[in-house]
């Protein structure tokens, strides 16, 4: 059967039809649709599999851990950076091994379209001894589901699926199978002692985990998913070396294929040699075999220099050409045409031809995102913008959500934006500094994701901080996706110790301005630790909601039920 | 602004048995506008005429009122790079003026600009727009048309961006029979009200081209 699917909409439907029992996950541009695919699924529904949003990526990757412990097959999906939070249980998960399979799904963002870093999430698999997996197109990440789920079986290892921006979000036809595989019915794991990590169990399972590398690395390099290197041209044999062979990993392997088909070739006509990456750890003996019939070779791969470094170690380093010595951007997502510039100027293709390419007119001008009309975090920022003029040197510390754009003008409002949850521990670590007032402001989400703690450490110290949670009742970002505390964050604040009289919640609008005000300049002047809750629904889903509403008539109640 | 002298791409009908067809296009303007919707009925009409396709979004923060753009490529043959080289896009279909001009530099030579002549003003340091409307009509192929007012004439205000489909019909070279199915299975779960509301803006987009 033939479907139109985004990256993420094949992994969901690949996971889903290698028999899938259960997705654990955050959201995070660009993953999110893995989850929410999965989620309106039919046969997922029918089945039961788990779907449901979790807390943060680090809950999501051990309940998946205890999926697989059942014997069932599990799915972690999550961006990049959610990869640091789940480290500790996604390292370790290769001391345990797995019995049911276990995919993490990790959606690299180079250029930072929706980000705080570059980091390139193979030196994790790499890092955890764990196989990584990195398809080049829609649907080979259809296909490589079900051969990874197969794969951490059969290894007893988690394995690493790494995809980047441009393959989640971009849309192609995929063959899909009409039937999914059944799931793996519940098994308790014989080996049990491998789960529990005392130094005995751990160094026993080390020393097995690092006697298999070499056989991942071999396997590696019979994968179907590594191509080549081919076609080694019929010079080879007489002694002599072409002038330059390529290297190239998930979507740049895209942008080489593109160049090489359609720049006119230099090197006489002959074919290019590539090879393929599309399994880790690194197949040494391909790359061997490659470099051994190249005088040079180039790199081309999305994200950091994970390949290049590692064949620049085998081979007489001058001639390796990328990301390292320029011919590629050092950093950034790969192009079609940086990728067709450096292969033009290592002369495999023939200089590009001017393609009377317009510049860019000098009327136009940047559109930075903002805040939406009608969101109630404009009405927050407002507020404290009002109160904060009153004060000498205010710092606000704020957090990853909708709101970090308070950052932009007009509002201009914060100071800081680090990881989820910093917002509540740095004005703490500044008020401990002297600051004075110390304003930290979270959304929900992000609240329940990584700031609970952190408020305990506040409330243990009696730390002198104002802490707003600006409560929109979602995970407005990443387009609205359930928000694991909401209608419970007054009592998490009070049984995290928060005193009930510095704990208020209010509605952010326009004509409660001099009530949240005055609360506002009341508990910065508080010297202690004190939350305030501004909630107001999200206006976008809102405007859905009331959308699906208008479009289907109401059900009457369930009188059973009543 | 509708000033060129058209010279409609071949159609995939007008091309004849063997000849192969590609057509790489950009869409863009201001997030929330409706782009990805009409990559969804190009991209069903595409499917549906067995061309290969590869469209690649853009989601995330920039979505909040900031400019979105979508790469959307169409052809008889295997697509490699998810993303359009520059100087090479056959069409740029844009819901605001200012946003057409922005990705000029990925125009190919005889490449289209179809886009909304209406401003979305939401910067503070928006151009005069007399001067996008000069620069614009400075280019060979434009189609600009206000697709917000014939919506509006029209009470189909939530089809402005399938006005401007139609009216890139030609400039994409599909079948317009083939979009019209489109819209048909891409819209069918919302009911035949709003399938009926997008074929009205589809056709009041052809006859604007």
């Amino acid at each position: 059967m033939k479907k139109l699917l985004l990256g993420d909409e094949a992994i969901a439907l690949g996971a889903i039809d290698a028999g899938l029992s259960g997705v654990y996950a955050y959201p995070g541009t660009p993953s999110t649709e893995i989850t929410e695919y999965i989620q309106g699924n039919s046969l997922a529904r029918e089945r039961g599999i788990h779907s449901r949003w979790c807390t943060n990526e680090k809950t999501a990757m051990e309940a998946a851990l205890g999926m697989s412990f059942m014997g069932k097959r599990a799915l972690v999906c999550m961006k990049h950076v959610g990869l640091n939070v789940c480290a500790d249980p996604f390292v370790n998960s290769a001391m345990t091994g797995v019995n049911g399979g276990v995919v993490v799904l990790v959606a690299d963002d180079p250029s930072m379209h929706s980000s705080q870093d570059e980091q390139d999430s193979r030196f994790y698999g790499k890092f955890a001894m764990i196989p990584t997996f990195e398809p080049s197109n829609q649907q080979e990440a259809y296909d490589m589901m079900e051969t990874a789920f197969d794969y951490s079986e059969q290894q007893c290892l988690p394995v690493l699926m790494r995809v980047t921006t441009r393959m989640a979000h971009s849309r192609a036809v995929v063959m899909v199978k009409d039937q999914a595989r059944p799931e793996n019915p519940v098994n308790y794991d014989s080996a049990a002692a491998n789960w529990v990590l005392l130094p005995a169990n751990a160094r026993k399972r080390n020393d097995k985990v690092t006697a298999q590398q070499a056989q991942l690395e071999e396997d590696a390099a019979l994968s179907k998913f590594n191509i080549g290197p081919s076609p080694i041209p019929s010079l080879v044999g007489k002694g002599e070396k072409c002038p330059l062979g390529i290297i190239a990993s998930g979507i740049a392997y895209n942008y080489v294929q593109e160049s090489l088909k359609t720049l006119t070739p230099q090197q006489d006509g002959r074919e290019v040699p590539v090879l393929k990456i599309s399994q880790y750890p690194l197949p040494k003996r391909l790359v061997r075999e490659l470099l051994n019939n190249c005088q040079k070779v180039m790199v081309a791969e999305e994200g950091q220099p994970f390949i290049e470094e590692q064949v620049r170690g085998v081979f007489e380093s001058q001639n390796i050409l990328g990301r390292l010595t320029g011919e590629l951007p050092r950093t950034g997502e790969l192009t079609p045409d940086c990728v067709a510039a450096a292969l033009c100027n290592a002369g495999v293709t023939a200089p590009l031809a001017t393609r009377d390419e317009q510049g860019v007119s000098p009327l136009v001008v940047a559109r930075p995102p903002q805040l939406c009309q009608g969101c109630g975090h404009r009405d927050v920022y407002t507020a404290l913008n009002e109160v904060l003029k009153e004060y000498q040197n205010p710092r606000v510390f704020g957090d990853i959500g909708c709101y970090t754009l308070g950052f932009l003008p007009p509002y201009r409002a914060i100071h800081s934006c680090v990881d989820m949850g910093a917002s509540i521990t740095m004005a703490k670590g500044a008020s401990d500094a002297g600051q004075w007032p110390a304003v930290a402001i979270i959304g929900d989400s992000t609240f329940t994701h990584s700031g609970m703690t952190g408020l305990l450490d506040a409330v243990n110290e009696n730390a002198n901080i104002t802490v707003i949670i600006s409560d929109n009742l979602t995970t407005a970002m990443t387009g609205g996706q359930d928000s694991a505390g909401t209608n419970k964050f007054e009592a998490i604040c009070l049984g995290l110790g928060v005193e009930p009289e510095h704990l208020h919640v209010v509605i952010p609008l326009p004509k409660n301005m001099p009530e949240i005000t005055r609360i506002i300049r009341q508990e910065i002047n508080y010297h202690g630790v004190s939350v305030i809750i501004p909630q107001r629904e999200c206006i976008q889903t809102f405007k859905r909601k009331a959308k699906a509403k208008k479009q289907t008539p109401l059900t009457p109640p369930c009188r059973e039920r009543i | 602004m509708n000033n060129s002298i058209f010279t409609p791409r071949p159609t995939r009908e007008g091309q004849g048995g063997g000849s192969s067809f590609k057509c790489d296009i950009i869409l863009c303007g201001v997030g929330g506008q409706g782009i990805l919707s009409i990559a969804t009925i190009i991209g069903e009409a595409a499917m549906n005429e067995n061309l290969y396709i590869k469209q690649a979004e853009v989601h995330g923060m920039s979505q909040r009122g900031g400019d979105v753009q979508s790469n959307l490529r169409i052809s008889s043959d295997p697509i490699d790079s998810d993303l359009i080289a520059r100087g090479s896009a056959d069409v740029i279909i844009s819901m605001e003026p200012m946003e057409a001009l922005r990705y000029l530099p990925y125009l190919g030579k005889d490449g289209w600009i179809v886009t909304s002549s209406a401003p979305f003003v939401n910067i503070p340091n928006y151009p005069d727009i007399q001067d996008i409307q000069a620069e614009l009509s400075r280019l060979p192929h434009v189609i600009a048309i206000d697709i917000e007012q014939i919506a509006k004439e029209n009470q189909i205000p939530r089809s402005a961006n399938v006005i401007l489909l139609g009216a890139a019909q030609k400039a994409l070279g599909l079948d317009y029979t083939t979009l019209e199915n489109a819209i048909r299975s891409v819209f069918a779960r919302k009911g035949e009200a709003v399938v009926e509301a997008n074929i009205k803006a589809l056709s009041l987009g052809k006859a604007a081209q």
